[in-house]
């Protein structure tokens, strides 16, 4: 394995710091590993991630960096050809060691997941009303008749109209957008103190995108439920999350609040992403810099940094090329995992870069 | 839904008129005189010219083809079925005294095929790679791949035969004598264990190579529907693994195995013509054979519409029951 | 340009100056897409993906093994083994050293004729298949491109033959054109070409309605060439499993037919006829049965294990 050939510096836990004590969710040195013909596929490479009570951290990373494997791999949703290692710590118990049963408690009842595609997360021979009524009554003793009633008040509460009617309809005679507001509906029905939302908004029109993002943070913060949302779009990460964390090839390069990544970005990758997109305040004629190449195998990740291949800064021989960067504190609440990444803060090429200057 | 239904039947009919008609002009047009036939003895010795001709104005072969097709289906429309050339048994009667034997084979024999097909499909799909997953695999290959009949004649000989002369224990051996004049009750459950017995080794046989193909698609089918969306939906919301596999994984994952079972009943009622021949039943399929090969043309005929018929209600049940099962449908897409 | 303030102290290795000061304007152009989009790797064609898919499965390649080596034998066999027709042997004879498999109940040579009935079932197996391969192909293409009331009529005539249970029409077929080797090849194939007519059907109209295909027709090419060249590539795949399930199919009809009489005749070497006459014998010679019988699971078995790996390396739906 090519880790073994790199030299690692051992990294404090990549995580900004609780303000009293334990995270929410607490996720350290996470490694999901698939066994394909082709031979192991490393899809998450030691991942460290926490969310605080009420907060919403959003995961940003173009497809195979590993992002949704991480978000499924807390609730072991995950195809029986993925092993996972490492510690998912939910409010202090560790989620990987804990039983079937205590898992089917927290699945639904204390985590719910928002899935991608509502058509086919969604059942397509059952009644939407009867699934909201299936996780009600799979975690608490109600009658089938309190159960559909809460479940019209959850279908009311995502601004679907006629709710009783609804209810008793079947997931194709739902257009996409409220699809997915009943999907919302079913993953707050039991209150969760958590919802892993995985790209919400990327199967839906991008009117519609919208709205349901802002129902989302409505309810969360009227709940004082925390989200993790997993997405590819940087604009959703500003406008709903408090804290970012970038991934790519399976690790995190960045983490900190939406502020810090924006204005102080500190990762290339970051960069790139933040430097590739159109800007309202931008020279209209100036044109877009993408970032050159393609996201690695993860097969056979490349040795030391993963961006390096991709990378303008990258050093080598013996540099960026062979050894994995350490994720380091780079400011307060904000790390990055770059070898480079102090003369860049320094020298502000990044910066520039983000600003298009 | 209705109009699918109506659709559905109005197809049948087609079929069956399409079927008769096809089958009615091959056999006049293509296959030998059959009066030259009967007047032959089978082909065993030269005809008399003057036999044959009274031969073909008793039986009305004389006429054009054309007339005599009109002919049979005026007659088909009023329900007669024209008779035999030999010996005139209508050739209702001939239905009404095979038909049953026929129909209980198949009965039995799809109900040991969905048993055991998904049951041998469900446990291959629970413990994929496993022994358990591979002895049904290849089970289910080889089976496939053995002629009905090979395998007929292997379980006869071992249970019937060799049995009886070496004395094997009463439970272990099996008559293999045809299901003629036996007892039944609601005309499917055998009434005594004789005839239970005499059952057991056709229906077997006859729903082997049915049963190897199910289990493989039970497998697959299971296998697909273990790996979707909605089911991962399901583990999120906290449900027991067992809930899920019931509501989620079976009852989508079992529809394309049903919708295999009708048909496959209907077939069987013709493929039995080869375990018919084996175990001596006297069942349509070798009343097919022996009318083709003479050229009794109305029993062929005849007979091979009540299989199409059989065959094509059973389509017909399960195709209805899918859309009735599939909310889509049945409400119409939008 | 903004140039921000350097921030104290050094780091330990010193990169050129510029590379820090780069603004995006420097960047511009800098990045040749066309050339990063090329560096995906290896190429890999559809049919080496599917080979290779088609080498993992183990099944599979024990169907192709049995196949090439039955073809072999088939073909060569001949050569080496004695005369099938050849009654001088004793009769009913166990397994000797002159006769490998014994003979049967009028002295023929019971390996030769195994020879020969595997090369007789590959042969109609073959044709049978081709000839059916070929009716599917012009029989699904015209119905789908034409479309309309030509579609209609070919596809109900598809639907009334479905509706007629497969050996059963094959029994009936044969009895009317009469029995014998030829007869039992254009059953089988007259048969057996609906499904093949289906999928082709099916694969055209997928194919018939894009706007390549539109292109092709405005540019005035001739239709033929644009279903040979455009269209059928498309229904390759399945055809192509239906082909090699096909013939695994056929040979069990052939034997199917035979057995029941209505097929070959004697004395060709047809392994079902084989399997009939062993009938009267089996109690005190097991081998008549076993050895024809064998043949047929084997030879049946190569195909439709080499169909089923076929289906899954070329990712065939529906067949």
């Amino acid at each position: 394995m090519t880790s073994t050939t790199n030299d690692v510096a051992p990294s404090a836990p990549d995580v900004p710091s609780a303000p009293g004590g334990e995270h929410l969710l607490d996720i350290r040195d996470l490694e999901v590993t698939f066994t394909t013909e082709d031979g192991p596929v490393q899809a998450v490479r030691g991942v460290d991630l926490a969310v605080d009570a009420g907060e919403v951290l959003a995961v940003v990373g173009e497809s195979g960096s590993g992002k949704s494997v991480t978000a499924m791999s807390v609730l072991g949703l995950l195809p029986p050809s993925a092993e996972r290692r490492g510690r998912i710590l939910w409010r202090g118990e560790d989620l990987l060691q804990s039983a079937e049963r205590r898992l089917r408690e927290v699945r639904g009842g204390e985590i719910a997941v928002i899935f991608q595609d509502p058509l086919t997360a969604l059942n397509p021979v059952y009644r939407v009303g009867d699934q909201i009524v299936e996780m009600i009554r799979a975690h608490e003793k109600v009658s089938k008749a309190a159960a559909r009633a809460r479940a019209v008040e959850m279908l009311d509460k995502v601004g679907i109209p006629q709710p009783e009617r609804r209810v008793d309809q079947y997931t194709h005679e739902f257009s996409g957008g409220m699809r997915q507001r009943a999907m919302i509906a079913m993953a707050l029905a039991c209150n969760p103190q958590l919802v892993i939302a995985d790209e919400p908004t990327t199967a839906l029109d991008v009117t519609v995108q919208a709205q349901v993002l802002e129902l989302m943070a409505e309810l969360a913060s009227e709940t004082g439920t925390a989200i993790v949302l997993i997405t590819h779009d940087l604009g959703v990460v500003a406008g709903m999350a408090r804290n970012v964390s970038v991934m790519y090839a399976g690790r995190i390069v960045e983490s900190g609040t939406v502020d810090e990544i924006f204005d102080g970005t500190s990762h290339p990758y970051t960069a790139g992403l933040l430097g590739s997109l159109p800007r309202l305040d931008g020279d209209v004629d100036a044109p877009l810099v993408p970032i050159g190449g393609q996201p690695p195998s993860m097969l056979h990740p490349p040795e030391g940094c993963a961006f390096h291949p991709r990378c303008r800064w990258a050093s080598g021989p013996a540099g960026c090329d062979s050894v994995l960067p350490p994720s380091i504190e780079v400011a307060q609440d904000h790390r990055a995992a770059c070898l480079r990444t102090e003369e860049l803060r320094a020298a502000g090429t990044l910066h520039r870069l983000v600003e298009g200057v | 839904m209705t109009s699918y239904i109506v659709r559905r039947v109005l197809q049948l009919l087609l079929v069956l008129w399409g079927g008769a008609t096809l089958l009615f002009f091959l056999f006049f047009v293509m296959s030998g005189n059959p009066a030259e036939r009967m007047a032959s003895g089978g082909g065993n010795r030269n005809p008399d010219p003057q036999v044959v001709l009274n031969l073909e104005k008793k039986y009305g072969l004389d006429k054009p083809v054309p007339v005599q097709y009109v002919t049979y289906m005026k007659g088909l429309v009023k329900g007669d079925l024209q008779e035999s050339f030999y010996g005139n048994t209508p050739v209702s009667d001939i239905i009404a005294e095979r038909a049953p034997n026929s129909l209980r084979l198949a009965f039995w024999a799809v109900l040991i095929e969905a048993v055991f097909g998904i049951g041998g499909g469900m446990i291959s799909a629970r413990r994929r790679n496993s022994i358990a997953d591979y002895t049904t695999t290849i089970t289910a290959v080889v089976l496939s791949a053995v002629p009905v009949f090979v395998l007929g004649y292997v379980l006869k000989q071992i249970f019937g035969v060799t049995a009886f002369k070496h004395g094997w224990p009463a439970w272990a051996s099996f008559p293999t004598r045809g299901l003629g004049d036996d007892e039944w009750v609601f005309g499917v459950l055998p009434a005594t264990r004789a005839t239970a017995k005499a059952l057991v080794l056709p229906a077997i046989v006859l729903a082997s190579v049915t049963t190897a193909l199910l289990a493989r698609l039970t497998r697959t089918s299971m296998l697909e529907t273990m790996r979707m969306d909605h089911v991962r939906t399901a583990r999120s919301k906290g449900l027991t693994e067992g809930r899920v596999m019931r509501r989620h994984v079976l009852r989508n994952g079992l529809v394309p195995v049903i919708t295999v079972l009708g048909p496959d009943f209907g077939t069987m009622v013709g493929v039995a013509v080869l375990t018919e021949q084996v175990f001596q039943i006297q069942g349509l399929g070798s009343r097919i054979v022996q009318a083709a090969s003479a050229l009794d043309i109305y029993v062929a005929v005849g007979l091979v519409m009540v299989v199409t018929l059989v065959y094509g209600v059973c389509s017909l049940v399960v195709d209805v029951s899918y859309a009735y099962l599939n909310p889509r449908v049945r409400l119409g897409d939008d | 340009m903004d140039d921000r303030p350097d921030a104290a102290g050094g780091s330990p290795v010193e990169p050129p100056a510029d590379e820090l000061t780069l603004s995006k304007a420097d960047l511009e152009g800098a990045v040749d897409l066309d050339a990063s989009l090329g560096e995906v790797g290896p190429s890999r064609s559809l049919a080496a993906d599917a080979w290779r898919r088609f080498r993992r499965n183990r099944l599979a390649l024990l169907g192709a093994f049995l196949v090439i080596a039955l073809v072999l034998l088939a073909l060569l066999g001949p050569l080496f083994v004695q005369d099938p027709y050849d009654t001088s042997g004793l009769s009913k004879e166990g397994p000797t050293n002159q006769h490998w498999f014994g003979t049967d109940s009028v002295g023929h040579d019971v390996f030769a004729r195994v020879v020969y009935g595997i090369r007789l079932s590959l042969m109609i197996g073959f044709l049978a298949t081709s000839v059916m391969v070929v009716i599917g192909i012009v029989w699904g293409s015209l119905a789908g491109w034409y479309g309309g009331w030509v579609d209609t009529i070919l596809m109900r005539i598809v639907d009334v033959l479905f509706g007629i249970p497969y050996l059963v029409l094959a029994l009936v077929f044969v009895a009317a054109i009469g029995r014998g080797i030829s007869a039992v090849i254009i059953t089988l194939a007259v048969t057996a070409w609906l499904q093949t007519a289906r999928v082709v059907r099916a694969g055209v109209l997928e194919v018939r309605d894009l706007e390549y295909t539109e292109a092709a027709r405005a540019l005035g090419v001739p239709t033929r060439r644009i279903l040979m060249r455009h269209v059928l590539p498309n229904v390759f795949q399945p055809v192509i499993v239906l082909m090699a399930v096909g013939v695994g199919t056929a040979i069990l009809a052939e034997a199917a037919l035979s057995f029941l009489g209505v097929g070959i005749q004697k004395p060709e070497p047809s392994l079902g006829l084989m399997v009939n006459e062993a009938q009267a014998e089996v109690s005190e010679h097991f081998y008549l049965l076993a050895f024809p019988a064998g043949a047929i699971v084997l030879t049946v078995l190569g195909f439709m294990l080499m169909g089923d790996g076929l289906r899954d390396a070329l990712d065939v739906k529906d067949v």
